[in-house]
């Protein structure tokens, strides 16, 4: 069954089509038109770990499409503790819905249970793999901001080793024809054979153990949180961390339209202080999370987005 | 100059590449334990690869499945069976576009890891030479030593 598994089951044109129905969803999305495209079909929620923004904007997404939501609920009540494999947990669920969302820690996990499936998968996060509907989020972010993908200087800063999230974005930057820049602690720098798939697309990749220095020529910065239980000791972390936090005052010398994003959540890498600037996008990239996954969600079920959704909707 | 006598009967794996004859061996499970006698050369002079190592294993054919795990350490040796001093048969080592249900991913943190898991075990093969192969569900280049170890 198709899916969502990693940013390679989308062509560059089926990402376009799919940011375009995004836009057209934007009113559904903020609940100010009804527009029940997805009324009857059930998304099954699967988060085998801890997740907040993914799995509410999903669940927001099919309820203001008009569907329903059912919920593995905590795993440590599901039958998952009892020892029960994915493969059946999938057999179970996939009798259930209409299309699937999952979270799972362990690598590959989404694109086991695509195999394993009837209904659509898509994969909100497997180990420190992908994340293809954070990837869709992020570039309907980028898109609304500077109105194109293509040919942007795109700075991504902090855990690149273990951050899922950077791992599908840089895949389809370069895709974009992006000029992208790794800015990360040397134990944390993106994994070998993304930068060897990103250089064989013809993608200009840096990578550096800087932030600061690359703030001025970037269209996006996109940050991510550095764990502290990567390091050794707080005391190295704290050194390590501090190179990747941005605050007000280094973004004198950045471009007017430049844009800092983060997948949320954040703990020190962004100041408050950057809120309150031109350049946060961070909480509009959250709430993009909800019209990302409602166009993803029609296109993955065969339901076509109007042209016109103010005609076809009921204003609210 | 001849190292190793004929053998009467059993198969000949030749062309393996210099220094990989023990991680053939790992492979096909062959070790102390069993009674055939096995002959081993390494690092002979070839015309076609500069060096090369050779295996003999007496009394023993190896069987497709077996070949299909000598596709990750050696994939292109040239295996031969010899019954009476001559060849029979020439076997070909195929190294398909995925190799499947031979071995076990090398990733720690691979859903396939658990072993409860009924679905095959699927490497892609990505390049020929160097070998790389990565599992089909969670993308990593598999470590192609540690293969060895995850034989099924």
């Amino acid at each position: 069954m198709p899916g969502i598994i990693t940013m390679d089951d989308l062509t560059n044109e089926e990402i376009i089509s799919i940011l375009d129905d995004a836009e057209k969803l934007l009113p559904v999305a903020r609940g100010e038109l009804y527009l029940p495209l997805l009324q009857g079909r059930i998304l099954g929620n699967l988060f085998f770990e801890p997740s907040t923004r993914t799995r509410m904007s999903f669940e927001t997404a099919m309820k203001r499409l008009g569907g329903d939501v059912v919920n593995l609920g905590d795993v440590k009540t599901s039958s998952v503790v009892k020892g029960e494999t994915l493969f059946d947990t999938i057999q179970m669920v996939d009798g259930y819905t209409d299309i699937i969302a999952m979270r799972h820690p362990r690598q590959g996990a989404a694109q086991y249970a695509c195999d394993s499936a009837r209904v659509p998968i898509m994969n909100g996060g497997d180990g420190a793999g992908h994340h293809p509907t954070q990837t869709m989020l992020d570039l309907f972010t980028i898109r609304s901001a500077h109105g194109t993908l293509e040919g942007l200087n795109v700075v991504l800063a902090g855990d690149l080793r273990y951050g899922r999230t950077v791992h599908s974005l840089s895949h389809a930057l370069a895709r974009f024809g992006c000029n992208v820049t790794f800015a990360s602690p040397e134990g944390l720098r993106m994994p070998e054979e993304i930068v060897a798939d990103l250089r064989a697309h013809g993608s200009e990749v840096v990578e550096t153990t800087e932030l600061l220095n690359h703030i001025d020529n970037a269209d996006v910065i996109y940050m991510t949180r550095i764990q502290k239980e990567r390091f050794p000791d707080e005391e190295e972390y704290a050194k390590v961390a501090g190179a990747y936090k941005l605050h007000a005052r280094d973004l004198d010398g950045a471009k007017a339209e430049m844009i800092i994003m983060h997948p949320l959540p954040r703990v020190d890498e962004i100041h408050p202080s950057v809120d309150t600037t031109r350049h946060a996008f961070y909480f509009q990239q959250a709430f993009n999370g909800v019209v990302a996954r409602m166009s993803l969600m029609c296109w993955l079920l065969g339901v076509t987005v109007p042209e016109d959704v103010n005609a076809a909707g009921v204003v609210l | 100059m001849r190292r190793v006598t004929a053998i009467k009967n059993g198969t000949v794996i030749d062309h393996v590449p210099s220094g990989k004859a023990l991680s053939v061996l790992k492979m096909l499970g062959i070790g102390g334990g069993m009674s055939n006698p096995v002959s081993l050369v390494m690092n002979v002079p070839s015309k076609k690869m500069g060096g090369k190592d050779i295996i003999k294993v007496e009394d023993r054919e190896l069987t497709q499945n077996e070949l299909d795990r000598l596709a990750l350490v050696a994939p292109d040796a040239s295996v031969a069976i010899i019954r009476a001093y001559s060849v029979a048969e020439k076997l070909e080592i195929n190294l398909t576009e995925e190799v499947v249900n031979v071995a076990r991913c090398t990733f720690s943190n691979c859903i396939t890891t658990n072993h409860r898991e009924p679905l095959p075990h699927r490497l892609l093969v990505t390049n020929r030479i160097p070998l790389e192969l990565r599992c089909r569900y969670c993308g990593k280049t598999q470590d192609i030593e540690g293969l060895a170890d995850n034989l099924l």
